[in-house]
């Protein structure tokens, strides 16, 4: 049986509801449609029901779209987010896709209008969210060169996963080279091999790449799977819930060995600490935890989206503080970072802590 | 399609941010600004205590800061401890970076 999607939409105006109401239900997937007449109520209807699309107006008294977006983002990052707007201001388009909104759209004024909402509609409703590489998101790296050795196929693949960015060389179906950042053959491709996500592009085989990697793609892949098998177990015994942290830790200590830190410090709550290069832990957590739920709620109140990252520069320590999948992390900095170098090098430890 | 000329109405305006200074006292009290006075006095001192509470639990903390930066998608704020107050430089990702030195 085919699913019928469930969308929500938010205006304040009853009669726009119920235009909305017609025109999206005209769509071929025919999906359920119910309405909200204020952003407090869409946020009630979310918290009892799952949705796969939320399309909002931006002008609502009380809360307006900006702000629900804020909290539609942060409690449901997997629904899908539409805003519908007669708001012609660039600085609200832009604000807009800074929350990660999906689509941004003038209130259609013509038929041809009208048609391509829709198609971009039917086009959010049907799209599966999944984790994986963008272009084959049910396919992990792992198939990619699987794949790519089976068809005895020659490329060079090129992932990025946030700002690292990391090539395999496959020659005629054999994994000859790969490389990234100051790893070369086989760590490489074990480090590259274990990101999770980001992207790929395949660029033209270069068949006089030199050799480092003499094991078959098979002898490879495997090794590679059961060291991932093995990190995973590692990870998951660490965070088992209602457990404390354990020492030893290798995603922290592997944080803590980033060029130019000098102590990172992870927290789940106030009270579940663990730390790498730091002799007295909880003043530094304190502070942290208070400093990212303060600046999260002034963005929420400002609309300026999500809290991205705090930076403090003082004469003894710089230091650094974000959240990234429901922890706290803060970092330590050597005092001759500036703050640019700081924001660039904790992107880093982001994305290596989310991989 | 007659009907979408209904979808245009007219409503409270939204929230526009702005590039600009303001420097305030150790209490968080707002002692002078170059924000128009479009934007909402009580968010600047909303901002005002939050950086100014940030600094305090930083050196009770024993982590004493000198500057402060706080990124959001929409807005970067940048706020330089002057004196147990702070001169704060809100910037838009439109506008210009504020014109100031990170020692």
């Amino acid at each position: 049986m085919e699913i019928r999607h469930k969308v929500l939409l938010v205006d304040d105006d009853p009669d726009l509801l119920e235009v909305y109401r017609e025109t999206i239900a005209m769509l071929p997937s025919g999906p359920e449609i119910h309405t909200a007449s204020s952003g407090a109520r869409a946020l009630a209807m979310l918290e009892k029901d799952a949705y796969r699309l939320i399309v909002s107006d931006l002008k609502m008294p009380k809360m307006d779209g900006l702000q629900l977006l804020s909290v539609v983002r942060r409690k449901y990052p997997e629904l899908r987010t539409v805003v519908l707007t007669s708001v012609v201001d660039e600085q609200f388009r832009s604000r807009v896709y800074a929350l990660g909104v999906d689509l941004y759209w003038h209130k259609p004024g013509s038929e041809q209008e009208m048609t391509q909402f829709l198609e971009c509609m039917e086009s959010l409703l049907g799209r599966e969210y999944e984790g994986g590489f963008r272009g084959v998101q049910s396919k992990s790296l792992v198939d990619l060169v699987q794949l790519e050795c089976i068809s005895q196929s020659s490329a060079v693949l090129r992932i990025t996963n946030g700002p690292f960015t990391g090539r395999i060389w496959v020659n005629t179906g054999e994994v000859v080279d790969a490389e990234t950042e100051e790893l070369r053959g086989e760590d490489a491709f074990q480090k590259i091999l274990r990101w999770r996500a980001g992207n790929f592009e395949f660029l033209p085989a270069e068949p006089h790449r030199p050799r480092t990697i003499f094991k078959s793609y098979n002898a490879l892949l495997l090794e590679t799977a059961q060291a991932i098998d093995e990190l995973d177990h590692a990870e998951t015994s660490q965070q088992f819930p209602g457990q404390p942290f354990q020492s030893g830790s290798t995603g922290l200590t592997e944080l803590a060995q980033t060029e130019g830190v000098e102590f990172v410090l992870k927290m789940v709550a106030e009270t579940k600490i663990d730390s790498r290069g730091l002799e007295n832990p909880e003043r530094i957590a304190g502070w942290t935890f208070q400093s990212i739920n303060r600046f999260r709620a002034l963005g929420e109140t400002l609309q300026a989206g999500t809290l991205e990252q705090i930076t403090g520069l003082g004469l003894q320590r710089n230091v650094a503080a974000a959240q990234k999948g429901g922890t706290n992390l803060c970092v330590g900095w050597k005092t001759d970072l500036d703050a640019g170098a700081i924001r660039d090098q904790m992107k880093k430890i982001l994305t290596l802590w989310a991989s | 399609m007659g009907f979408l000329t209904s979808w245009f109405k007219s409503s409270k305006p939204l929230l526009q941010l702005h590039s600009g200074s303001f420097s305030m006292d150790r209490t968080g009290r707002i002692l002078a600004t170059t924000l128009p006075s479009s934007f909402p006095r009580n968010l600047v001192q909303t901002i005002g205590q939050c950086i100014a509470l940030t600094f305090q639990e930083a050196h009770t903390a024993q982590l004493p800061l000198e500057e402060l930066i706080v990124y959001y998608p929409g807005l970067k704020i940048t706020a330089r401890e002057m004196r147990g107050g702070a001169i704060v430089f809100l910037s838009t990702p439109n506008s210009s970076e504020p014109t100031h030195k990170t020692s």
